[in-house]
C-alpha cells in the first residue's frame, strides 16, 4: 500500500478520509489548535466516525481543533496533557462519558517519539513523586532516579503543515510545528493537509523538517 | 504602595542574570517579563515549540500561528527560533532552561509544588508544568501569599496532588521571599512594612528567620 502511495500521493480530501475508520487510534497534531488539520477534523464530524481514541497535546477550544471532536462525541478516550481551555471535555469526563488520561507533555512528545524512532521507552525524572509515577518501573543510573514511559502508537495520524512538495516533504510555520513531526513517525497511516502544495524539489532539501517517507497521503487545506 | 502583584513579578525579574533561558507560566508570570532590567538580556522559552518570545503583536500585526503556550497572540523577536515539542521539552528536561517561573495553589517547606489539580474540582491537566519544575536549574514561584479567603498555601506538607517533588528553589509572594533549604524554608526578604510576625501568621510552615533579613524592593 505504502509502494502505491508515494507515487502519488496528493489525494482528494474524500479518498484520505475514507481510509480513516471507526474505533482507531488517531494521532492529531496541533497545540491549542495551532498546527492541527481543521478541515480533516471537520471531516471526521461530517462522516460521523466515532469511537475513537485521540491523542492530542490538548482539546482546544468547543469551536477549534480536537475540542469539535469533544463537542460532537466522537472520542472514547482522549489522551494529551491539558484539557482546561476546553469546558466540555471535563463536563465528559465527570459524567463518565469520555476516558481522559493525562500525559505531562514533554513525556508525551517523548512517548511519540520513542515510538517512531525505535526506542522501547525511555527514562524520564518527570512524574517522580506524583500521581504519573503510579504502576511505572523505577530505574536508577548514576544515582539518580528516573521513571520508564513506554512508547506511543497510533492508527493513523493527521498533520498540518505549511508546506508539501508531492514527495510528502514538510515545512511548518511558526508554532504550529509542536507534534507534526513526531507524529508523522508514530502512525500506521499519515495523512497531511497542507496550505501549500508545491512540485517536488521546489523545497530545499536543507529546510525539509519531516521527511517525506514518513507521509502517505497530502490534502490541500 | 505598589500593587501585590506588581511587587511579586518585580522582585522575580531581579532574580534573572544576563542570558539566562527563562520560561514564564500562565498568568502572573508572565508579566515578570515587563519588568527584567534594561541591561539584563534574557532569552524566553515558549513550551509549544519557540525561543524568542516577544512582546503581544500590535493591531494590525497579529498572527494566529504565533501564541504562547496560554494561547495569547506573542511575537517572535529577531534571533527566535521554532522547533517541535520534543526538542521543547528537551530543551526544558536538558536543563537548558536556567529560570522557570510559576504559580502555585500550593508549596511546601521541602519544595514540593502543588498547581495542576484539584480533584473533583478542577482537573484542567499538567500541560508541561511536570516537565518545566523537574527540569529547569531554578524554579521561582511567584504568586499571592494566601488564598482569597486567607488561608495559607505555604504549608508543612502539600494537600493536593503534587506537580513535582522537592523541586522549588525560591517562592516569591507580595510579602515576602523564601528560599527552600535542606532545613526548610529561610525568610530572605520582606516586602516594605511586613513585619516577621504577620508573614509567619499568614503562612503554616515554621520560617527559619535569619540574622539579616533583606527588603524586597
Amino acid at each position: 500500500m505504502k509502494g502505491w502511495f508515494r507515487l502519488k500521493k496528493v489525494v482528494s480530501r474524500e479518498e484520505a478520509l475514507s481510509h480513516i475508520k471507526e474505533g482507531q487510534t488517531i494521532m492529531i497534531g496541533g497545540f491549542l489548535a495551532v498546527g492541527t488539520p481543521e478541515t480533516l477534523v471537520d471531516g471526521i464530524i461530517e462522516k460521523r466516525i466515532g469511537n475513537l481514541t485521540v491523542i492530542n497535546n490538548d482539546t482546544a477550544f468547543v469551536d477549534k481543533g480536537t475540542g469539535k471532536l469533544v463537542v460532537n462525541r466522537l472520542i472514547k478516550k482522549f489522551i494529551g496533557s491539558h484539557i482546561g481551555t476546553n469546558p466540555e471535555t471535563g463536563k465528559q469526563m465527570h459524567a463518565g462519558e469520555l476516558e481522559v488520561e493525562l500525559i505531562p507533555q514533554g513525556t508525551l512528545a517523548e512517548r511519540i517519539r520513542s515510538a517512531g524512532v525505535g526506542f522501547g521507552g525511555f527514562l524520564t525524572p518527570t512524574g517522580l513523586g506524583t500521581v504519573v509515577e503510579k504502576g511505572k518501573q523505577k530505574i536508577e543510573i548514576n544515582g539518580k532516579t528516573y521513571l520508564l514511559e513506554l512508547p506511543l502508537r497510533a492508527d493513523v495520524a493527521l498533520l498540518k503543515a505549511a508546506k508539501a512538495d508531492e514527495s510528502g516533504n514538510l515545512i511548518y510555520y511558526r508554532a504550529a510545528r509542536n507534534f507534526n513531526p513526531l507524529m508523522a513517525m508514530a502512525a500506521d497511516l499519515v495523512i497531511v493537509e497542507a496550505d501549500e502544495i508545491v512540485p517536488k524539489g521546489s523545497l530545499d532539501p536543507d529546510e525539509i523538517v519531516t521527511p517525506g517517507i514518513f507521509v502517505d497521503m497530502i490534502v490541500k487545506g | 504602595m505598589t500593587a501585590p502583584r506588581e511587587l511579586i513579578v518585580k522582585r522575580v525579574a531581579r532574580f534573572l542574570k544576563d542570558g539566562d533561558v527563562v520560561n514564564l507560566g500562565i498568568g502572573m508570570p508572565t508579566l515578570v517579563a515587563n519588568y527584567v532590567p534594561e541591561d539584563v538580556h534574557i532569552v524566553l522559552h515558549s513550551e509549544n515549540g519557540f525561543l524568542g518570545l516577544g512582546p503581544n503583536p500590535k493591531p494590525g500585526e497579529e498572527d494566529p500561528q504565533v501564541i504562547n503556550a496560554g494561547g495569547q497572540l506573542v511575537t517572535i523577536l529577531p534571533g527566535g527560533c521554532c522547533f517541535d515539542s520534543a526538542m521543547s521539552f528537551g530543551i526544558i528536561r536538558g536543563g537548558h532552561v536556567n529560570v522557570s517561573v510559576l504559580g502555585a495553589l500550593e508549596v511546601d517547606e521541602e519544595g514540593n509544588l502543588a498547581n495542576w489539580m484539584v480533584p473533583g474540582k478542577l482537573v484542567p491537566g499538567m500541560g508541561g508544568a511536570m516537565d518545566l519544575v523537574a527540569g529547569a536549574k531554578t524554579v521561582i514561584v511567584a504568586m499571592e501569599h494566601t488564598t482569597k479567603n486567607g488561608e495559607p498555601k505555604i504549608l508543612k506538607k502539600c494537600r493536593l496532588p503534587l506537580t513535582a517533588a522537592k523541586e522549588v528553589n525560591i517562592i516569591v509572594t507580595e510579602l515576602g521571599v523564601m528560599e527552600v533549604t535542606p532545613e526548610g524554608l529561610v525568610l530572605k526578604e520582606l516586602a516594605p512594612g511586613v513585619t516577621v510576625d504577620e508573614i509567619q501568621s499568614k503562612t503554616e510552615a515554621k520560617l527559619i528567620i535569619p540574622e539579616v533579613i533583606g527588603s524586597m524592593e
